[in-house]
């Protein structure tokens, strides 16, 4: 049987998942489809020692019950060069298999790599550029800007379907991670640090996208809506938060950022310049002792350059 | 009071009437009927006149069997503390959906669950794992008792001052509310000022300090105390996997205090360790934290293992398959179980060489721990198996633990991993092993060692029903778990709004009852054996014909173990002598040197839990007070020169021949 088939025979207990709503299994991202199908071929990799060794354990225990009088008993039996070999090198020629697998599909699905394709099958064309989105985690909120079109929103996303997005990534205080199920993976908000998320959309709708690294009293309703949408669609999206008339200069950014739970959607037309890098490097209030810009250039050990054209310079930890 | 209150700032720090939660009804609750069992306890041991027994045959008792006995005792008292915690989250997230919120506020819910993780790990967990390598392992070797006899028993109170602390947050002030490894930032002085971090920290370096001194002296006494001709590769399985457990004590607590001490002093001194200032770096913390707690599975489940090994063993009445590869796999799981701690944060954004890497090194970790199952599995083979409750355990375990390792291998793949990373298929991953491995293998060896350690049997009835009701409990608490993380849920969370995730949280909540009825099952079973202990009486000493040293002694054995020391030929060192014939000898007993009881453990863990609780509440002056005593105390304990005595000839003679005595009526 080929493994398209195995793949085939698993999709119906993920079938029967999927009917109660198994965002992981039935995802409508290419990142998060993909990480689906890794999550199957694995799982089917495994199986083909976890089954056995299930089986035989229930075999043996029955077969060799003390009571059964049929069974052999070889009290001094204990080695066996060909099964010792064989229980070590079984497992090992799986892992063989799937350390490949996850050498191959970690690079492939890494989270900043920036996107080669769209769905399997569609790459990405030459005159679309990634929208950009940078994100904010805040106690207990999502703070999204949107750079080239000029706005923000608290806890309400969008995107056009089929288009690349890229997510800038931060926190303003305590860790939050970013998780889209339908979209793709999580990745953790970190405060003065960036990370980064290329993902995209296949199908249109409204998807639950929420903190999954518990934050503090307010974690429970740190959610929202993020609307795949066309570009259209999308394009109203912005118009209805330009006409909304708020600004986000810093001082409404510091009113924002105070603790709140269960916080209403809000929109806002316009933002300061630079309010992110300013969120990023702790410098809302640019004298502050805080601020990277004011330590000395070797101090800023947690911020190299926000300004780095890969943009991936923030995350200390070795990223290539 | 209110006239001066610089001095009352002064002696009793931040801790103010506001403090005591009684406010509360749950905990008010709570405390009444702890502080009225607390009462009728302490009642009772005053009026059977019970202090002095407890006193100088417990408390200050250097024995390890004693002591190991204690730590068990310590586990099962936490084991109530935490499960209880359990099932109120269970609750919790089984009704509050919508417009309910449930009964427990975020401020309550946050506080249990991060209690939970705590007290199940660190004082249900290890303390049974300790108990357990304390009481068994000097047996299995041959030996009179541990290296450092006194330090055993500093060991255990140390752990004990820790989960006091640990209690006391329940009625004075709070716990943390961070999740049980409390990274900052928020756990940092900014996003949690209050006392609850700061019980963390102190319950966690006081515990630490007696696990990481009962891991130094387990490992000396492995590898100095074993009986002639006990050479590495005829230790018992158990013995081995104390070794490497106690080898990984060594090398990772002190990762783990030294996290905490700068995080300590972030909090404390105003540092910037772990902070977003000034050069801080939360994710130095999340890596010390995990170097430490990757190895801390290992440590929990290795001796699980052995005993598993034991027991499968005994049971199938068969030598143990392959024991040269299950203690390569013990001492490979070991090494490697150093360098798999970044799968516990691929999300945190590192390069997918270094994700990939690591992702790597823990699927490799599958091979031993798949070569060990085969072993038990082929041990099982041409056997004769008995289906005692140990064995029982045994079999659930090797059912339930490949699921588990399955499912961190799914984990152990990055890009899965960012889909699964903190969701409820996270938690059912690791309770499926946590419970289904080191549970498990702790609760088998309670079953299997307790004649050992007292001299009758465990009611086999309650036993099956404690292990029917736990194993069926398992299945509907955590099955759940993995669909609802495949529904994208994630952990930690108080409040649900889709109502279709409900049933499976009910689901959920049906098994954590279930577990209920396996815990309070247990307890009966302790019951009715002491009740009925003459029934299960055991006088031969070896019940199940067991295969290792332990056996060959009496039940309980006397205090000096062995009368004589006893000469391995092999593996299977007390089978193999029953083999030929072995015959105990009757006559020529020597003095035996001991050592003698000391209340020192118990003063320094007292004055090491005022310090603790001092700190917690910046009561300067009487942590320096308390920390002076402390030193003062232990260099007070050098000086004394009474530690150690001689237990005459006549009376190992006299010890020996009422044995005699008692198996000449078998």
């Amino acid at each position: 049987m080929s493994i398209k088939a195995l793949r085939g025979l698993l999709l119906i207990p993920v079938a029967l998942l999927a009917g109660c709503h198994t965002v992981l299994m039935s995802p409508s991202g290419d990142l998060a489809l993909q990480q689906r199908n890794l999550i199957i071929d694995s799982v089917l990799l495994m199986l083909l020692i976890i089954v056995p060794v299930i089986a035989l354990t229930l075999l043996f225990a029955w077969h060799f019950r003390a009571s059964n009088k049929e069974a052999d008993y070889d009290p001094d039996w204990d080695h066996s060069t060909m099964l010792e070999l064989l229980i070590w090198s079984a497992p090992l020629l799986i892992i063989i298999a799937l350390g490949a697998l996850t050498w191959v599909s970690t690079h492939k699905l890494d989270p900043y790599r920036p996107l080669d394709r769209i769905a399997a099958g569609h790459s990405v064309p030459a005159d679309v550029k990634p929208l950009t989105v940078e994100v904010v985690a805040l106690d207990w909120k999502w703070l999204f800007i949107y750079p080239e079109q000029g706005i923000a929103t608290v806890n309400d996303l969008a995107a056009p379907v089929n288009r690349p997005i890229q997510f800038k990534i931060t926190a303003s205080t305590v860790m939050n991670s970013f998780f889209i199920p339908a979209l793709a993976g999580q990745i953790y908000a970190m405060p003065n640090m960036e990370t980064q998320l290329q993902a995209v959309m296949n199908k249109p709708g409204d998807f639950e996208g929420f903190s999954a690294n518990y934050s503090g009293a307010g974690f429970s309703g740190m959610h929202f809506t993020f609307h795949a949408v066309s570009e259209d669609a999308f394009a109203q999206w912005v118009q209805q938060a330009k006409t909304s008339g708020n600004a986000l200069s810093r001082d409404a950014y510091v009113k924002l950022q105070q603790p709140s739970q269960d916080e209403p959607v809000h929109r806002y037309a316009t933002v300061d310049a630079g309010l992110y890098e300013d969120i990023l490097t702790n410098c809302i209030q640019p004298d502050s002792m805080s601020c990277m810009r004011n330590m000395k250039a070797s101090d800023a050990g947690a911020m190299r350059s926000s300004n780095d054209s890969t943009g991936m310079a923030a995350m200390p930890t070795a990223h290539p | 009071m209110l006239a001066h209150p610089d001095l009352t700032q002064l002696i009793f720090g931040r801790l103010t009437i506001d403090q005591l939660p009684l406010h509360e009804p749950i905990v008010v609750g709570t405390f009444i009927v702890v502080a009225l069992l607390g009462a009728a306890l302490l009642g009772a041991v005053t009026y059977f006149r019970l202090w002095g027994y407890l006193w100088h045959e417990w408390f200050t008792s250097i024995d390890h069997k004693k002591i190991g006995v204690m730590y068990i005792i310590l586990s099962l008292v936490m084991l109530l503390r935490g499960f209880s915690d359990a099932i109120m989250m269970r609750a919790q997230q089984a009704i509050s959906f919508g417009h309910s919120t449930g009964y427990l506020p975020p401020f309550h819910y946050d506080q249990i669950f991060t209690a939970h993780g705590v007290i199940m790990i660190f004082f249900v967990a290890m303390p049974m794992v300790t108990g357990i390598m304390n009481f068994v392992m000097p047996l299995q070797i041959g030996a009179r008792d541990v290296a450092f006899p006194f330090l055993n028993n500093f060991s255990l109170w140390m752990t004990i001052s820790g989960a006091v602390l640990v209690m006391m947050s329940l009625f004075v002030g709070e716990f943390a509310r961070t999740g049980w490894l409390a990274y900052p930032p928020l756990s940092d002085i900014a996003a949690s000022p209050d006392a609850g971090v700061d019980y963390y920290i102190w319950a966690l370096q006081i515990a630490g300090v007696g696990t990481l001194l009962s891991g130094v002296n387990l490992l000396t006494t492995i590898i100095k105390m074993r009986a002639p001709g006990m050479t590495l590769m005829r230790m018992p399985i158990f013995t081995w996997t104390a070794l490497c457990t106690n080898v990984l004590i060594v090398a990772a607590f002190p990762v783990l205090t030294a996290a905490l001490a700068m995080l300590a002093l972030d909090r404390y001194a105003g540092t910037n360790f772990f902070t977003t200032m000034l050069g801080g770096n939360a994710m130095m913390y999340i890596n010390l934290i995990w170097i430490w707690g990757h190895p801390e599975v290992y440590i929990l489940i290795l001796p699980a293992f052995g005993v598993f090994s034991e027991v499968t063993a005994t049971f199938c009445r068969k030598r143990l398959f392959g024991y040269a590869s299950m203690v390569y796999a013990t001492v490979v799981i070991t090494v490697l179980s150093y360098l798999v701690w970044l799968h516990h944060f691929f999300t945190m954004g590192s390069g997918a060489s270094v994700n990939s890497f690591f992702g790597i090194t823990t699927m490799i970790i599958s091979i031993p721990t798949g070569a060990k199952i085969f072993n038990w599995l082929f041990t099982m083979y041409r056997g004769r198996i008995t289906f005692e409750v140990p064995m029982l355990w045994t079999v659930a375990f090797m059912v339930t633990f490949v699921l588990g390792g399955m499912t961190g291998v799914m984990l152990a793949v990055p890009p899965a991993d960012f889909s699964l990373h903190n969701s409820l298929f996270l938690v059912a991953h690791f309770h499926n092993v946590i419970i289904g491995g080191v549970l498990f293998g702790m609760f088998a060896g309670v079953n299997y060692w307790f004649p050992k350690a007292f001299g009758f049997r465990l009611d086999p009835f309650w036993g099956k029903c404690s292990f029917w009701f736990w194993v069926a409990g398992f299945y509907f608490a955590f099955m759940p778990l993995y669909v609802l993380g495949f529904m994208g849920v994630t952990r930690r969370l108080s409040h649900f709004d889709d109502p279709s995730l409900q049933i499976w949280f009910e689901i959920a909540a049906f098994g954590a009852f279930l577990i209920l009825l396996g815990i309070l099952s247990m307890l009966m079973q302790f019951y009715v054996s002491f009740r009925d202990r003459e029934r299960l009486r055991d006088v031969t000493g070896d019940p199940w014909g067991g295969r290792t040293l332990e056996w060959s002694t009496s039940s309980p054995p006397p205090k000096y173990n062995f009368a004589f020391t006893p000469c391995i030929h092999d593996i299977d060192a007390w089978w193999q002598m029953k083999q030929h014939r072995y015959q105990r000898p009757l006559q020529g007993f020597q003095p035996i040197h001991m050592p003698k009881n000391t209340g020192a453990g118990i003063i320094l863990a007292g004055i090491a839990t005022v310090f603790g609780f001092a700190m917690i509440w910046y009561m300067w002056p009487l942590a320096i007070i308390s920390f002076a005593a402390l030193i003062a105390t232990a260099i007070g304990h050098t000086f004394n020169y009474h530690r150690d005595y001689y237990i005459p000839a006549d009376e190992v003679a006299r010890v020996e021949s009422s044995r005699t005595e008692l198996l000449g009526h078998v």
